[in-house]
């Protein structure tokens, strides 16, 4: 499954902390890190807490990864101001909403901007349109962002995630 | 009840024997009022990212857990990014203290009031998300009790230092943010600021 993969991928790429706001898609995801001793994960109440998180760990010497959905790319925007006037590394995972398959149709808006949100802001953008190309993506992203001090967003699209409906979401 | 604290003492006292504390400012004031007291590679005063002072420094906190970590900070700074006291109460973090620099303004952009001026009580925000020590502090005779708490007592603790709301001098640190994060990068990690291992 593409977050064990992930997972390893993070692990291996030395990730110590893990900021996160919740979402059906990184269940999982979070799960893992949360069980890895080497990982610290902690709950944000805002997306825009995971950036000075990924920021003042990088200043101690700690490589960081965000988890998020794409509603939550929204709420960071003036934040990455910092983030390419610093030059700080910043690897995001985002789960994509509003996208084919939504059952929401208030997460369509920012959903369709997410990409074009994190791209104005100077935040490099990738697509893995499927489960088997995540952690490849993972791994690429992770690479830029701490060799290159890169900003890096892994967009993981719906359909990767699956889920359509409420009651799918709320079985879980 | 009027503040008589004046904001750049309280910070020159309680940056007075810094040691190697490791300081993040938030924009704004406490950025300058740091700098007046002068500047230091362990400091990271930002410019922006208004309200994420405070999570700067929960990172910081969680990379290097055997140093001691402070952020000074506006209300106005703190309101903005009053969750991240949620989350750093979450996490507990034992080296980690937020003093604000509370002058219930907008201080650089027109001295408009916040919602302290209103009544709005940070230190019981704080105590209320589960900061270890929390208080506001208007007297001289206090601030020593601040720097133990820095320095010291196990946190997160957290402090709001009423000052009175006077406009000092702008004494400007450098705004170069990619040279604020290196040379602070390189006081701290030495040589492995630039190499840091693939494998664990």
């Amino acid at each position: 499954m593409w977050p064990d993969e992930v997972h390893r991928e993070l692990a291996a790429g030395g990730v110590r902390l893990v900021g996160y706001v919740p979402d059906a898609g990184h269940k999982r995801l979070i799960e893992l890190c949360q069980a890895d001793p080497a990982m610290r994960a902690i709950a944000l109440t805002t997306e825009e807490e995971g950036i000075g998180l990924a920021a003042g760990a990088w200043l101690g010497g700690a490589r960081s990864v965000l988890l998020m959905q794409s509603s939550g790319v929204g709420n960071l925007v003036n934040v990455l101001g910092m983030v390419k006037v610093c030059r700080f590394p910043l690897l995001m995972i985002v789960t994509m909403r509003g996208e084919p398959g939504e059952f929401n149709p208030w997460q369509v808006p920012m959903g369709e901007a997410t990409a074009r949100v994190l791209d104005t802001m100077g935040v490099a953008v990738r697509q893995a349109g499927e489960a088997q190309t995540v952690a490849a993506h993972v791994r690429a992203a992770l690479r830029i962002a701490y060799q290159a001090q890169g900003a890096e967003a892994v967009l993981i699209a719906q359909q990767v995630i699956g889920i359509k409906s409420f009651q799918e979401q709320s079985n879980q | 009840m009027k503040a008589t604290l004046h904001r750049r003492e309280v910070v020159k006292k309680i940056l007075e024997k810094r040691g190697d504390l490791l300081v993040v400012a938030g924009l704004g004031s406490t950025s300058w009022d740091i700098t007046a007291a002068g500047d230091c590679d362990l400091s990271f005063p930002t410019w922006g990212a208004m309200g994420q002072a405070a999570m700067i420094g929960l990172g910081l906190a969680a990379a290097q857990p055997r140093r001691r970590v402070l952020v000074v900070t506006g209300d106005g700074e703190m309101l903005m990014g009053m969750g991240a006291l949620a989350t750093i109460g979450v996490q507990q973090p034992a080296n980690l203290t937020v003093v604000v620099i509370d002058n219930e303004r907008y201080g650089e952009t027109g001295m408009q009031p916040t919602h302290t001026a209103h009544g709005v009580d940070l230190a019981a925000v704080a105590k209320a998300c589960g900061f270890k020590d929390a208080r506001e502090v208007r007297k001289q005779s206090e601030l020593e009790s601040v720097t133990e708490m820095i320095h010291v007592s196990q946190g997160p603790n957290f402090a709001a230092i009423k000052v009175s709301d006077e406009k000092p001098p702008l004494v400007l640190p450098p705004h170069d943010g990619v040279l604020l994060k290196e040379r602070f990068r390189r006081a701290l990690l030495g040589s492995s600021a630039d190499v840091l291992a693939e494998k664990r």
